[in-house]
């Protein structure tokens, strides 16, 4: 899993959402904050290691 | 003994009469994704549902559904190697894999002084003779905790059906939950970092690297090389009973908690006119919250396991095309 990059974003009152806009295997995804979801919990192991950083929303 | 009865003495009563079978689309028939993949080389899930490849740089390879298939069935799924690599570097392997959810898993009852044996059976094929590697593993265990057998294709390009017992374990509970409670893997070549033991069959144990596949075969040695396989029942018991046949409908519905393709959105202009938006249930309440790929939209909320919402400015006539949503183990 070749995660390119991963983005918190905001909601529509400003808040962050539950949700991380990514670019993954070259396709644009967006992958919910849930460690039993696959590809976040990729993510959070490629931060733990710092290999991948999450950017901040817009 | 009538037929009826001598199969319901060889089932024997810890096993099911119906959906015996743990595997998920074991006879190859869903393929959400599509039906081929060329030049894989990686990690993922290709090709027909709830089966995945795991590569460790070991060849490149065409993934497809194929139409070879044994008497009985329409499909199978079919590794062509296209890009050989005849002398795998030490950490090299290729592993085509199901990982089954773990509270589907209760009933084996691991952990505990009875635990229930096994049976996985299946039909493979392939030019490439010799010994393979079939082994069950349980992440959840604290010692990462194994187990191997081996079988051996004998006759090339001939459909053969193997059966392998696994015995039960005894420390290694399975979580009740919505992770991966068994990894089961089939093995199809590794370089000396696994091969370079003793293999030791049917014992659960914290299994060291070197003695995982001794003796298997490297099916990436030739770009002449394909390895097929359908069929696939692991089930309580002992003996291997016939592959129970499930229809497509329910085939793709047990597929679908893992992963669905989404129809084309069209949503509703708000009030000022600039934004759409548009919500969906999915056909099937998915394992977890799943990951959404698509492209049409500006935005995605509101995910759980039954739907999301989705957003965008202007006022476009589609807000989503091709898109999935993926909760896969």
């Amino acid at each position: 899993m070749n995660i390119q990059s991963a983005q918190y974003v905001n909601d529509e009152n400003g808040q962050q959402s539950n949700m991380l806009k990514c670019v993954i295997d070259e396709i644009n995804m967006w992958v919910p904050i849930d460690p039993a979801n696959r590809h976040y919990e990729e993510i959070m192991q490629q931060v733990k290691t710092g290999d991948l950083t999450i950017a901040d929303a817009d | 003994m009538s037929k009826a009865a001598e199969l319901a003495a060889l089932i024997g009563s810890q096993t099911a009469l119906s959906n015996r079978n743990l595997i998920i689309n074991g006879a190859m028939q869903v393929a959400q994704r599509g039906t081929s993949v060329t030049g894989v080389t990686g990690d993922g899930y290709q090709a027909v549902d709830r089966w995945r490849t795991n590569s460790g740089s070991l060849g490149t390879f065409t993934l497809s559904q194929s139409t070879d298939a044994p008497d009985g069935f329409a499909t199978s799924h079919k590794y062509d190697c296209t890009t050989a690599d005849a002398s795998p570097a030490a950490g090299d392997f290729l592993i085509f894999e199901q990982r089954v959810e773990a509270q589907d898993l209760q009933q084996l009852n691991y952990g505990t002084s009875s635990p229930n044996r096994i049976t996985l059976s299946f039909y493979v094929k392939s030019n490439k003779t010799g010994t393979y590697i079939a082994e069950l593993a349980l992440p959840d265990a604290s010692n990462n905790s194994n187990n191997q057998q081996s079988y051996t294709i004998n006759s090339a390009n001939t459909w053969e059906r193997k059966t392998l017992s696994y015995v039960g374990n005894t420390t290694d509970a399975i979580n009740n939950d919505n992770g991966i409670g068994m990894n089961v893997f089939f093995w199809l070549g590794a370089g000396s970092n696994f091969t370079s033991g003793t293999l030791t069959q049917n014992t659960w144990a914290n299994t060291t690297a070197a003695n995982r596949v001794p003796g298997q075969v490297n099916l990436a040695d030739s770009t002449s090389n394909e390895w097929l396989i359908t069929g696939v029942q692991m089930e309580l018991g002992e003996q291997a009973t016939p592959f129970e046949h499930r229809s497509f409908g329910d085939e793709l519905a047990r597929c679908q908690r893992y992963l669905e393709v989404l129809p084309r959105l069209r949503g509703g202009v708000d009030g000022a006119g600039s934004t759409q938006r548009a919500g969906t249930v999915f056909q099937t309440t998915k394992r977890a919250n799943p990951t959404i790929t698509g492209t049409l939209y500006d935005s995605v909320s509101d995910v759980n396991t039954n739907g999301f919402a989705i957003q965008r400015s202007g006022n476009p006539a589609d807000m989503s095309a091709g898109a999935l949503a993926d909760a896969e183990l």
